[in-house]
């Protein structure tokens, strides 16, 4: 029987394994989380069962279809608690893991050699850095949707949401139903702006009526609990000494840059901050996949990646949100299970979802995407890089003193994104301030920040232990 | 945290437990994190950092960002986030001092190879 391996148990990943079973694979299912379901459907433990949880979701009724025939199918293996830390394509995909508690001692690493590889690693959100991010206090949305969702803690009693695009609005309604007071829900970018990305051809958006639901439904949360909804308005400085005591916000200009004397003082004790999503695409490069020039995973109507018996879905191949990443991965674990036939699901309902959420993500990008006058919001004290405290003053005098052409030559010179995270929080903010500063745009080495051969950072004794082969297939040994 | 009886999502009565942060114990929640005990006992600052000693937290929540590491049990460099807090874990929030005892702690690989 066809071994399909999946790395990633939220919508896409949960997706492609029931295809692939249904399309008469066996499947292993790797997750770094000790449950299923991804950051989307983060959820509580099997320890606390509740019994209204479909509140704080979308598709919750989805999820447990998926989740509970994966769960009573013996030809699916679910692994929780492994993380991937490199693959390896030569004669075939080797997949190698490390599994047990998260960065505790001995895990048990183990290499898995599947027929088929289908990679649905995710997106975590990306915050651009201000004044002030550091503290203590301040989150990215993703964090507060975790804690809110995973255990019904709320980051803060008087919370500011801010940054860009429309996965603000599930932030704010998680925050509200955990028992935070959010102040408001900050846009950075105008209504003129959000017009021309949401409102052309409005009829293809009929089609996406489990998003527009979706989204209505926030829209709605924030009416019922009245949380202003502000446009054209940023966080650009956070304030404490040590964890976030207040906030200055500041009106943006159509670029994102601050318009001198708008400036408000709110006093906070938490602030989340989100900028749009980072996909997770380490272990796409690491198996050789093409990249689009936005870097995300090129794939084609099959959800195949330019690597042989490697398949993409979900946010790694655009970030478009959950019932996007439900239609890809449908389509990805089926192709990789072999399925051929005229009426798979790439030729079917899920080609159409797939080509209706795809329109929504483009307008997600139109109307939300980053604009470059955020780095007027800068200072030269601003950190930029988290884990090895580089600030943006270092990073502009490396730059300019050293005129080098090369970004990695610029980061072993900086330092900057090379600490713990693995230029993870900044990698992408540090190649674009590099690329001003240096004004030799693009910096002529083709590195980038987003390729780490090893996936996540490991104990040395870990790497030294012996291989376990139980999940090795036909006797192949490394 | 909102209280069990309160929440609209009607949990079942959560099992409690306790850890030691730093000598001082605290409860929390079976199937909580070590980061989400430390917040709920109104704590935000995890550790201090190397170069400049700030306070940081809990920052992505999702075990991406790595700046919530704690020691547990011995071992340094545990991302508070992403591991679960079991009944009676030790926990000492790193400084910026390093480790003191490199047979306990092991070195880490991080490459970048970019």
């Amino acid at each position: 029987m066809r071994e399909v391996l999946v790395i990633g148990a939220g919508p896409a990943g949960l997706a492609a394994a029931r295809a692939a079973r249904d399309a008469g694979a066996s499947v292993v299912l790797l997750d770094s989380s000790d449950a299923l379901g991804g950051q989307f459907w983060r959820h509580l433990p099997s320890t606390r069962p509740s019994r209204n949880e479909k509140l704080l979701h979308h598709g919750w009724s989805r999820f447990h279809r998926l989740s509970d025939a994966l769960e009573s199918d013996a030809r699916v293996r679910i692994l929780p608690s492994a993380q991937v830390w490199a693959i390896e394509v030569l004669d075939g995909v080797a997949v190698h893991a490390i599994i047990g508690e998260p960065d505790g001692r001995q895990r048990e690493r183990r290499v898995f050699r599947p027929d088929a590889l289908v990679l649905a690693t995710g997106a975590h959100d990306r915050t651009l850095p201000f004044p002030g991010w550091d503290l203590p206090g301040v989150f990215t949305g993703g964090a507060a949707q975790a804690l809110a969702k995973g255990e019904r803690l709320a980051v803060g009693e008087r919370v500011l949401v801010a940054g860009a695009g429309p996965f603000l609005l599930p932030v704010a309604q998680s925050l509200t139903l955990a028992g935070s007071r959010v102040l408001a829900v900050l846009e950075a970018n105008h209504a003129a702006r959000l017009i021309r990305g949401w409102s052309p051809r409005p009829w293809q958006l009929l089609g996406a009526a489990g998003k527009g639901v979706e989204l209505a439904g926030y829209v709605a949360g924030q009416v019922r609990h009245r949380i202003p909804y502000r446009l054209g308005r940023a966080v650009i400085a956070a304030h404490g000494t040590d964890r976030v005591e207040s906030v200055t916000t500041a009106r943006l200009d159509a670029h994102w840059a601050p318009v001198a004397g708008t400036e408000e003082t709110v006093e906070v004790d938490a602030i989340c901050v989100s900028h749009g999503f980072t996909p997770r695409i380490e272990l796409a490069i690491a198996a050789g996949c093409a990249l689009t020039r936005e870097r995300f995973v090129v794939v084609d109507e099959h959800q195949r990646t330019s690597i042989d018996g490697v398949y993409a879905a979900g946010e790694i191949t655009g970030i478009g949100g959950a019932d996007l990443a439900l239609a890809e991965g449908e389509i990805a674990g089926f192709s990789a299970a072999g399925g051929t036939s005229r009426s798979g699901p790439a030729r079917s309902g899920p080609a159409r979802r797939r080509r209706i959420f795809t329109g929504v993500a483009n307008r997600i990008e139109v109307a939300h995407g980053i604009q470059p006058g955020w780095t007027e919001w800068l200072d030269d004290a601003t950190v930029i890089c988290r884990c090895e405290e580089v600030d943006c003053g270092s990073l502009r005098t490396v730059a300019r003193s050293t005129q080098s052409e090369s970004f990695r030559a610029l980061k072993l010179s900086s330092r900057a994104g090379l600490g713990i995270c693995q230029g993870r929080m900044c990698g992408r903010t540090v190649e674009h301030l590099l690329c001003t500063f240096s004004e030799n745009v693009p910096l002529k080495d083709d590195a980038h920040s987003d390729r780490r051969p090893i996936a996540l950072p490991l104990r040395l004794s870990e790497l030294a232990e012996p291989t376990s082969h139980k999940d090795q297939r036909k006797g192949n040994h490394d | 945290m909102v209280p069990s009886h309160e929440d609209p999502i009607r949990p079942d009565d959560p099992i409690t437990l306790s850890i030691t942060v730093d000598g001082e114990v605290i409860t929390g929640l079976q199937g909580q994190s070590i980061a989400g005990v430390i917040m709920a006992n109104d704590r935000l600052g995890f550790r201090q950092t190397a170069k400049r000693d700030r306070p940081r937290g809990v920052f992505c929540g999702i075990g991406v960002c790595f700046d919530c590491l704690v020691e547990v049990n011995g071992l340094r460099d545990v991302r508070a986030c992403q591991r679960k807090a079991g009944d009676g874990d030790m926990v000492v929030t790193q400084g910026n001092s390093g480790p003191q005892d490199p047979e306990l702690h092991g070195s880490e690989l991080h490459e970048d190879v970019s």
